[in-house]
């Protein structure tokens, strides 16, 4: 009997671990994605539609068309994982058993978390970004607050990046004089990796965007616009635009898989549950200290899958997960960074420069056909 | 306290991990944390011996102890209030 390998969540992640699996293994396994949707979205994209800069439509395609026509897909809510008896229950009542199991369900975003959060705009969701462009076309000028409200988030790089392409869009709006930008960084810095905050900070600088250091919020007071810190601090603002706080996928919650924010304790170089070695996780939805991001999942999944087919063929695990990740950082006017690490070495980013935006803009228009599919490694 | 037989309440190991870092994940443990819970973080990241302290001195939390390793430090933090 083929091995019976279940996916949670139709990703970047998911969707990639399994056509990998199912490309490896043929006739040797059944791999099935369970998704609460069936519609893939790209997320990084976000960014882009709040900024005018990108269409919505260009964010989102069918789940089935991405995967392999050998792996099934459920278009239903996993409400339960029971480890051992390696079943998953999904909401309308069905039960999949699986052999191996990946946990691929990303994080999900908790506006109510922030006392007063209100109708603060954000670009951590499709809906997010739309009503904050419709926000951007109407506003006239005044203070701009850009804050993190919760720790881990998506994409470290993104409220950077975003202030600083929110400069260059005011700027082009001839509005750019009459507002001010400032990044409520929750570190000492403008971003978490110190050889890219040296980068960054003269364009910040020469821009004019201001920072606000070790400001991490948590109350907001919408009457009286202002938005405090949990060090204590309070700032007044006209526009406020916050990364809400993320937890992980109910599901986690539900099953007791979790630690308290929702997120599957893994191996740092196995990806495994740590209590349970048939569940694998990939992702945001790992509480490895390592950055919530699609490039993170991109390069987990080939390690996942590599070893679950070692394990269904009786193999010793070929391969490890060594901590790669690589991202871009857009810094404003066209140009961008790129930050590569690995746990073994630490990131050293180029000069920005119009190569890497350009870069970021191909690897962005190029995914559908590319990652999903494991063409780029 | 015993050092070789920790009883923190959640241990994160950053090593090598530079984004988001080892202070954001520490922010956020404590953040999701109650007074009095201990954490120990593990750290490579060099800048961590003054990025940490001076996180904690302005948000008034507790550094317990810093322990040197081989390539990298444990710091152990209480949340305390």
């Amino acid at each position: 009997m083929p091995a019976r390998v279940v996916v949670l969540g139709g990703g970047v992640g998911g969707t990639l671990v399994a056509n990998l699996l199912s490309k490896e293994l043929g006739q040797e396994a059944t791999v099935t994605v369970v998704d609460g949707t069936g519609m893939h979205l790209y997320q990084p994209g976000f960014l882009y539609v709040a900024l005018d800069q990108a269409n919505a439509l260009w964010l989102t395609r069918d789940e089935r068309t991405l995967l392999r026509k050998n792996v099934g897909l459920v278009v239903d809510q996993a409400t339960k994982i029971d480890p051992v008896a390696q079943t998953v229950t999904l909401a309308h009542g069905e039960t999949l058993a699986y052999d191996y199991l990946v946990v691929s369900t990303g994080s999900r975003i908790l506006r109510d978390a922030v006392p007063g959060y209100g109708d603060t705009h954000d670009f951590y969701s499709l809906d997010g970004a739309l009503r904050l462009r419709e926000e951007l076309r109407r506003f006239e000028g005044g203070r701009i607050l850009v804050g993190v409200a919760g720790i881990p988030y998506k994409c470290p790089p993104a409220p950077v990046e975003f202030v600083l392409m929110l400069d260059e869009y005011l700027r082009k709006r001839g509005i750019r004089s009459r507002s001010s930008i400032t990044l409520l960084s929750p570190l000492n810095r403008a971003f978490t990796i110190e050889s890219a905050s040296k980068l960054v900070q003269p364009i910040f600088d020469k821009q004019g965007v201001s920072l606000s250091t070790f400001f991490n919020v948590e109350t907001v007071d919408a009457a009286k616009r202002t938005v405090s810190s949990l060090e204590g601090e309070t700032a007044e603002y006209d526009l406020l635009v916050l990364v809400p706080p993320h937890k992980g996928s109910p599901v986690i919650e539900a099953s007791v898989l979790g630690d308290a924010g929702g997120w599957i304790p893994t191996d740092r170089n196995t990806l495994q549950h740590k209590a349970y070695e048939r569940i694998f996780a990939i992702g945001d939805a790992t509480d490895l200290p390592i950055s919530k991001s699609g490039s993170t999942a991109h390069f987990e999944a080939p390690v996942v899958a590599s070893r679950i087919a070692s394990f269904i063929r009786g193999t010793a695990p070929k391969t490890a997960y060594g901590g790669r990740v690589m991202c871009f950082l857009e810094t404003g006017g066209g140009r961008a960074t790129s930050l590569r690490f690995d746990y073994a070495h630490p990131p050293i980013p180029p000069k920005p420069s119009r190569v890497w935006h350009w870069a970021k803009w191909i690897f962005n228009r190029a995914y559908w056909v590319t990652v999903p599919q494991g063409r780029v490694g | 306290m015993t050092l070789t037989a920790p009883a923190f309440t959640k241990s994160i190991d950053a090593r090598g991990m530079a984004c988001p870092g080892p202070l954001l994940a520490l922010i956020g443990a404590i953040r999701q944390g109650q007074v009095g819970d201990e954490y120990e973080v593990i750290s490579s990241d060099a800048g961590s011996r003054t990025d940490i302290p001076a996180w904690l001195a302005k948000a008034k939390h507790e550094l317990v102890a810093v322990v040197e390793g081989d390539g990298f430090a444990r710091f152990i933090v209480r949340k305390a209030h």
